[in-house]
Formats: C-alpha cells, sequence, structure tokens
C-alpha cells in the first residue's frame, strides 16, 4: 500500500467538501436544508470544513412541522448559534394558518406531505437557487437515482424520467429563473459511512440517538414516542422502555427502537449488526411502494 | 479501508441482476425489510421466484416495465473494501447511461454467458470501459452451469475476448469462471470447477491493485473558489480552494498560474484539520501562496517545471447525450474542471462503430448515443491534459446554451 492514498472516508470527506464548494461558487443564494438529523448534521460539519477558516457562507433551513422533538429544537439552536449562521425557519403551521396548507385527517394523519408547501414556499421566499441536503443514495430506491445536483422546475417538481446526466465530477448547476437545484454532497455516503464518520471526527448530534428511558406505543412494529399530538388507537397502551432512534423527522411519524445503545461505539455496533433499513421505522416511507418517489416528485426533501 | 467505484451493463437475461443481488446477498448488504419489499412486490408480479432487480429498478416506471432506464448505485462493504456500483442498462440505445456510470469507476465488471460467447453487448460494453479509461476489466463469463462447467468452453471464451481487446486500451484484464445462479466462484470457490485457480470474484474486487489509479506525477490544481474570512484572526488569509486534480503539492513548490502565467511559491496547504506537508489527487485542500496574484476561479495551479496543455483548440471523443443532435455552428458551454468557456463544434471527422470498432464511412450526422471524434473551438483558453493521462482534466462536457441540458461528454485526445 503506497502512501498516496485516502481511506473510503476520507474520499468521502473530500468528495462532499467538493461538491458543496461547487454550490458556492455556481450559485447565487444557496442554503443548507437542516432537519437536526445525523445527516444534515454531517452536511453541515462538512460546510464548516469547506470554508475554513470563514464561516460557513449559507443559512440553514428548518422545515418546523410544529411536532417537534424539544430535543431536536435545542440542538439546533445551539448549533446556530456555535457556527454563527443564520437560520431560516419555515412554518407548516403558518402555512395551515394561511390556507395554504391543509391539515391530514384520519388515523394516519401526519404532517410529513405538508412540509413539502412550506419548503417551496420558503425557497421561493428567500430566493434560495440550490438547497443542501443530507438524502443518500442507499436509503431508498427512487433516491438511489439521484444526481448529486438534482434539477427542480418552476413549480419545485422532480421529474425523474429526464434527469440531466452526471459525468465524473463536473456538475451542472444552469437553470432557468424560478428553477432550482437539490444538490446532495452525501449521495455517496452509507448509513454506516455516516456513523463511522460522526465517531471519527466525534461530531455532536441529538441526545436522542442514544439509549434512554422513553414513554412510547408499539405501533406497526416500531415504537411511538408519546407526545401531546400522540392520540392512542383501542388496545394500545404506552409503556416505558429504553429506547433510541435511528432516524429523525417529525415526533408524530418517527419510530423508535428498544436498545441499550448509549455511546457512538455502541450504535456503530449495533447499526452494523442490523439487519432492517433505518426507514423502516418511517411511516412515511410505508404508505406505498413509490411513496417517495411520489412526494419527491411534488418537490420533497 | 479503500473505495473501489465499478460499473456493470447489460440486460436482465445475462444475469447481471442476479450476479449483483448474490454480491449484496453474500455480504450481508440486503437488509431484511428490503428483501421482503422485493418478495412481496415478486409476488404482486406473479412471478415464481424473488426478482432482484426490483431492488435497483427504483423508478415506478422501471418497475413496471421491468427494465433498468437511469443508472443505478448500489452500496455493500466487506471488511476488506467499500464498494460503489454503477449499474446501467446495456442496450445501445441506452450508451449515454453506460458512459455516465463508466465515468467514475475504476473497474467495470463484464459479463459474458458461456454458451454465447462474445456478442455485441460485450464488445459495446468493453470498448466503452476503454474509452472512459477505466483502468481494471474483469470478465465474468457466466452460467458456467448451463456449459457443464467445461474447462474449454472458457478458455474459448478468454481467447475470443483476448484477441478482440487488442484493439482496445485497457491493460489490466482477467477472466473468472462464474455461476451467478448457483455462486460458484463469486464469493466461495467452486467445486465445480477444480480447473480454475485464480480468485474469486469478491476476492479479486477485493486485493485488485488501485492505488495507481490517480496520476501522482502531473500536480494539477483547478481553483474552485477563494476563501477570504475577513475575521480579526485571519484578516489576511487568501486561501484557493480546491480538489486536487493530479501529482503532489508541498509547501514551497514553484507553482504557476494557468492561464496567466503568473508565477509563485506555496506557502501552506490548508485543511480544517491543519496545515499538510504534502497533498495529492483527490484530497480537497485550501492553498495560499506566498505572492498576490489575480488568479480565481476557473484558473489551474500546476508546477512551474511541469505544465499542462493550453489551447483554444482541441480534439475530443464524445459521446452524445441529448435527443435533438447538434445543431449547425451553435455554441455550447463548455465545462472543464471549474472552469466554463463557450465553444463549437468546428469540425466532425468520424464517427464509431462501437460494435465493430470500425469508423462509419461517409456518415458524420451525430445523433443521440453516438461516439465522433470532433474538433472544438473555445472562446477562451482551456487549460487540459490527454484524458489518457488524467481523468479529470481531460474530462469536459457541453451545455446547451438555449436548454441548459448537458448534451455531450468530451474525452480530450
Amino acid at each position: 500500500m503506497n502512501k498516496y492514498y485516502l481511506d473510503h472516508l476520507q474520499e468521502l470527506e473530500s468528495e462532499a467538501i467538493f461538491v458543496i464548494r461547487e454550490v458556492v461558487a455556481q450559485f447565487d443564494r444557496p442554503a443548507i436544508l437542516f432537519s437536526g438529523g445525523k445527516d444534515s448534521i454531517v452536511v453541515t460539519n462538512l460546510a464548516k470544513k469547506a470554508f475554513w477558516p470563514a464561516r460557513i457562507p449559507l443559512p440553514l433551513i428548518h422545515i418546523d412541522t410544529g411536532h417537534n422533538f424539544p430535543e431536536t429544537m435545542k440542538f439546533r439552536d445551539e448549533l446556530v448559534e456555535e457556527l454563527g449562521v443564520q437560520l431560516i425557519v419555515g412554518s407548516v403551521q403558518e402555512s395551515i394558518n394561511e390556507g395554504r396548507a391543509v391539515e391530514e385527517t384520519g388515523l394516519n394523519a401526519s404532517r410529513n406531505e405538508l412540509q413539502i408547501v412550506t419548503l417551496l414556499d420558503t425557497i421561493e421566499k428567500h430566493k434560495i437557487d440550490a438547497a443542501l441536503g443530507g438524502a443518500r443514495r442507499d436509503e431508498e430506491k427512487a433516491r438511489a437515482k439521484e444526481r448529486f445536483f438534482s434539477h427542480r422546475d418552476d413549480f419545485g417538481q422532480w421529474d425523474p424520467k429526464n434527469q440531466r446526466p452526471e459525468l465524473w465530477n463536473i456538475f451542472n448547476g444552469r437553470k432557468k429563473m424560478g428553477e432550482h437545484f437539490r444538490v446532495f454532497p452525501i449521495s455517496n455516503w452509507t448509513e454506516m459511512d455516516v456513523w463511522n464518520y460522526i465517531r471519527h471526527e466525534n461530531i455532536k448530534i441529538p441526545s436522542l440517538y442514544f439509549a434512554h428511558e422513553r414513554e412510547a406505543v408499539y405501533r406497526d412494529g416500531t415504537w411511538l414516542p408519546q407526545s401531546e399530538f400522540l392520540v392512542l388507537r383501542e388496545g394500545e397502551t404506552i409503556e416505558t422502555k429504553r429506547m433510541r432512534f435511528r432516524t429523525l423527522g417529525d415526533i408524530t411519524i418517527t419510530g423508535g427502537i428498544e436498545s441499550d445503545a448509549d455511546t457512538l461505539d455502541k450504535i456503530v455496533d449495533e447499526v452494523s449488526a442490523s439487519r432492517s433499513t433505518e426507514r423502516g421505522m418511517r411511516s412515511d416511507d410505508k404508505r406505498s411502494d413509490t411513496s417517495m418517489e411520489d412526494r419527491k416528485k411534488q418537490g420533497y426533501f | 479501508m479503500e473505495l473501489l467505484r465499478f460499473t456493470t451493463a447489460g440486460s436482465v437475461d445475462d444475469g447481471k441482476s442476479t450476479l449483483i443481488g448474490r454480491l449484496l446477498y453474500d455480504s450481508k448488504s440486503i437488509f431484511e425489510d428490503q428483501m421482503e419489499a422485493v418478495r412481496q412486490s415478486s409476488e404482486r408480479k406473479g412471478l415464481s421466484h424473488v426478482d432482484l432487480s426490483l431492488l435497483t429498478d427504483g423508478l415506478r416506471s422501471e418497475r413496471e416495465q421491468g427494465i433498468t432506464i437511469d443508472v443505478a448505485y448500489r452500496y455493500f462493504a466487506t471488511p476488506k473494501r467499500k464498494f460503489i456500483i454503477a449499474d446501467t442498462p446495456g442496450h445501445i440505445q441506452y450508451t449515454r447511461n453506460m458512459v455516465t456510470g463508466a465515468s467514475t469507476a475504476n473497474l467495470a465488471l463484464i459479463l459474458v454467458d458461456a454458451r454465447q460467447g462474445i456478442v455485441e453487448q460485450t464488445c459495446r460494453h468493453s470498448y466503452i470501459a476503454s474509452l472512459l479509461q477505466i483502468p481494471h476489466l474483469i470478465v465474468c463469463v457466466n452460467k458456467m452451469d448451463l456449459a457443464g462447467y467445461s474447462e474449454e468452453a472458457f478458455n474459448k471464451i478468454v481467447e475470443e475476448y483476448t484477441e478482440f481487446a487488442s484493439k482496445l486500451a485497457v491493460n489490466d484484464i482477467r477472466f473468472i469462471p462464474i455461476s451467478a445462479l448457483h455462486g460458484d466462484n463469486v464469493v466461495k470457490h467452486s467445486e465445480n470447477m477444480p480447473w480454475y485457480q485464480g480468485g474469486t470474484l469478491l476476492h479479486t474486487l477485493e486485493t485488485l491493485h488501485i492505488g495507481s489509479d490517480y496520476n501522482h506525477i502531473d500536480a494539477r490544481f483547478p481553483v474552485q473558489t477563494v476563501i477570504r474570512p475577513h475575521s480579526d484572526e485571519y484578516h489576511d488569509y487568501r486561501g484557493y480552494a480546491g480538489r486536487i486534480a493530479g501529482g503532489i503539492f508541498r509547501p514551497g513548490d514553484n507553482i504557476t498560474v494557468l492561464p496567466s502565467g503568473l508565477t509563485s511559491s506555496i506557502k501552506s496547504i490548508d485543511t480544517y484539520d491543519g496545515p499538510l506537508e504534502e497533498a495529492f489527487a483527490p484530497m480537497s485542500v485550501s492553498i495560499t501562496l506566498n505572492d498576490d496574484i489575480d488568479l480565481s476561479r476557473g484558473d489551474m495551479i500546476v508546477k512551474e517545471n511541469n505544465q499542462s496543455e493550453v489551447s483554444q483548440d482541441i480534439d475530443v471523443m464524445i459521446c452524445w447525450l441529448a435527443a435533438n443532435p447538434p445543431r449547425p455552428g451553435a455554441k455550447y458551454y463548455l465545462r472543464h474542471t471549474t472552469n466554463e468557456v463557450r465553444a463549437i463544434i468546428k469540425e466532425v471527422v468520424y464517427k464509431m462503430d462501437i460494435n465493430t470498432l470500425e469508423h462509419t464511412e461517409g456518415d458524420i450526422n451525430i445523433k443521440m448515443n453516438d461516439i465522433a471524434r470532433v474538433r472544438l473551438r473555445t472562446t477562451q483558453p482551456v487549460m487540459y491534459d490527454a484524458y489518457r493521462k488524467n481523468r479529470t482534466t481531460g474530462a469536459l462536457i457541453l451545455v446547451d446554451e438555449a436548454t441548459n441540458e448537458t448534451v455531450a461528454a468530451g474525452m480530450i485526445r
């Protein structure tokens, strides 16, 4: 082995930094879509490395469903403070109040799809021309087809059958007025890579990822956390469990797993032994075989 | 752990999906819920077997039609290496997708049906691998179970392929007899082919030497953006951010900036994690210089004693990616490393018939999926190396000024 080689995490890091710098060089008003989940935290961290010693020249955009884990909100505010970046919040509740979005009703109601309206409104209001996200191709089969630079038309829509070919590392960010791009710097990372990187870089993440005691109800194969928004169904009971979350989204749709993993080392071990995907815990992906593709076409993350 | 990117091309019936499925399954990269979803979809489609292609065919239309339309990326890892597979459709009307998948690959996996030998698709995929300068080729002679696990059948294909490959520019070609369906020589050595002494496919993927795939001789640094913190602590800091495209840079090196020809020397090579004593491809770094010179995005830093070509006339092999043919006299944006200039296609020299590897006589009208040699004239100088010398500084794309679509991929000769 000669000494002029990078290991896989270094190579993925270098690729992501290159992509983030391309975004800042090619666009006028780029931003980072920040959910408070580990993937967007990693992207934010990579942006910090990409422009050091300067500050991150991008605002963070948070789409607030109003159904948040309090831990996520606290984490977000502390990170924004530490990095000295601008925070833009798009509120789903405001979209509902203004009549731009309509609250779902019924047993499986969630604000997941409503986020699309708020996200696109926020992008338009702040004239964002490139939104960096933490989506990965290994997460989901429609995301496996994503480009690094993913074009969105003036309705914010993705046209998966008509994507620009992407060759080498030459990224074409040319667009017309009103169109924008979604950019995914960690496209080539797997869940395992993200965890190994977080451990290697000792990146701070919300406490929700570590095992803790929590009240939850068992529904559809996962432990849904107790919250003011949870409506118990017949036969369901609240139990106290030692658990953690593998992904973080809206509190009403993010299920946890029973776990004792309370350190990054234990999480890495648990993830590498796991026989199911992280999004298996997300009820938003279970609606149909192509629910991610359908939501992405409309402008979802 | 090293990262190996490889590409595969082919149609459903040559066993490619089965092979990828087996690599993923045997390396435990398919999760139970994914397997369950595929099992259910296969059942709904009325199939008697679990169709592993449903794992990679992600779009609604692909799942409906049972074909791969676009490049799909798959990931798996063993304790030795991490792999990225660019899985592409193999029909001639998807040449552009094969080119896309091949552009970032270190290795191409070519499947040959043991009963049929070399067919058009084999030639096509091999030619694209060589055109895109993929350094390693593995030819998997598949369906050996249907050829009686015969050494003779295998040798005949090796011979046939070797003769064909003498026309290609690939140095490292290996042959492995396999049965993707039964797993022979994929992950485990086959008991059915004791005459085969070489490594299994997975072992070969894990151990093949890829450390020399980057050019570590000719130092090239295309500047992406300039970092100016304007903070008290770093008031006069001016870092040139970019990803090293070739060679090795060290503080103290005498450098030249292209195209301006201005010279200076490297003061420091910085990263968030601290300064570096040396930096090489494909690292992302920031370089500071000892002199304040005019330098911005699109410029290239090279060493004073080893400079790239600088020209406005370039000789390129292109693959046409767009549905519409090039318009006569039209200008395109030419994107090359971090640089953008405008260009016209001055002349089409010839078109390749990628099934026979011969020039097409008399026909120089470029259409989608065509591969052609062209001469481009640019408005500003382009700093480049031949693609065979450097896959980063030798590659370009053309973007249509009217539609903003990426219409061509180019390899500079």
